[in-house]
């Protein structure tokens, strides 16, 4: 069980690291832009941008600890 | 994706990997003594050669779409966490990586650590050279299968060439390692990281976005245009937080992975 939840540990932060929130929100978006039937002009567009919100909102969580608490 | 690109990303990638390894390395070497350094460094990359060579064609018998789909969004995750780290060290939030302090914390720590002798070779010695590679190398390896594999199936590259990125930069930092005989800390090792980040964010998008349906303009063409918007946003988010930094200095900054 133990080594089990080291491997577990290990790929976790290999991957997903220090802010979950952004593993959240690229599947949530991956998962809307494939279930919801989007132009595929929008959905180009939409992509990047909300990659890069993403980032943005990882970013000043962990730059801002006590405000994102 | 052209193959420069390919061979690029895995090249820088793997350059900052192999410089924590060898700063690893040679604290092992200069205090446990160059055997189990080097036969630890040997056995790693080996392993990771395995991983490379067994996973390599299993990844690519994986449908193109759901291959995308997949790497696209752990390439993406994965790059978003390489870039987070290098935007919050370059804007001051987040302690720089300096070879020299850990090559001095490694060092203290291979002095301290007892003698066992196992099969001829000092044990300390070589399962933390060993541990060094692989777990550096990691990253490297799963950079260039996910490279490799997606660029091969999409007919624009292959992982023989994402590894001959990675091989030439095993050779590069080792030849000056060899060379300077101590850590490479004068290796711009944040904006590597930055450059290396915002390539894995780029090809995330670019093929998370085609295996979920998305038509980019201009194809491939496309890449480059999230590439410049990709790095366009990440210097504004660097600009943002060195002003925050300057107008209120936080607590001492910590030292990260």
């Amino acid at each position: 069980m133990r080594q089990l939840k080291a491997f577990y540990a290990f790929w976790y932060d290999f991957i997903i690291g220090d802010d979950w929130t952004v593993a959240v929100g690229v599947i949530a978006l991956f998962a809307i832009i494939w279930l919801v039937p989007t132009s595929h002009a929008v959905a180009w567009l939409i992509v990047p941008i909300v990659v890069m919100l993403l980032l943005a909102f990882s970013v000043w969580r962990l730059a801002n600890p006590r405000s994102s608490t | 994706m052209g193959p420069a690109f390919l061979i690029l990303a895995s090249f820088l990638a793997c350059s900052v990997e192999m410089v924590e390894a060898l700063t690893i390395i040679l604290a092992v070497g200069v205090t446990r003594g160059w055997r189990a350094a080097l036969v630890g460094m040997t056995c790693g990359i080996v392993a990771l050669a395995v991983i490379v060579g067994a996973l390599g064609p299993a990844l690519l018998l994986v449908p193109i779409n759901a291959l995308r789909v997949v790497v696209g969004t752990i390439l993406l995750i994965f790059g978003l966490q390489w870039l987070r780290k290098a935007i919050l060290r370059a804007g001051g939030h987040k302690a720089l990586h300096d070879e020299a302090a850990i090559y001095q914390r490694e060092l203290a720590e291979a002095q301290a650590a007892g003698r066992e002798v196992r099969i001829g070779l000092d044990w300390y010695g070589f399962t933390l050279s060993f541990k060094g590679v692989l777990l550096e190398g990691l990253e490297v390896a799963f950079i260039v299968l996910t490279f490799g594999s997606t660029a091969a199936a999409d007919g624009r590259g292959s992982i023989q060439l994402a590894a001959l990125g990675a091989a030439g930069a095993v050779v590069w930092v080792t030849a000056v390692g060899v060379a300077v005989h101590k850590p490479l800390s004068r290796v711009p090792e944040n904006w590597m990281k930055f450059a290396v980040g915002a390539m894995l964010t780029t090809f995330g998008t670019f093929w998370g976005g085609e295996g979920i349906g998305v038509i980019w303009p201009g194809s491939d063409g496309a890449i480059l245009a999230i590439l410049g918007f990709v790095l366009f946003a990440a210097l504004v988010m660097v600009t943002v937080l060195r002003k925050q930094r300057e107008q209120r200095p936080g607590p001492a900054l910590v030292h990260a992975a």
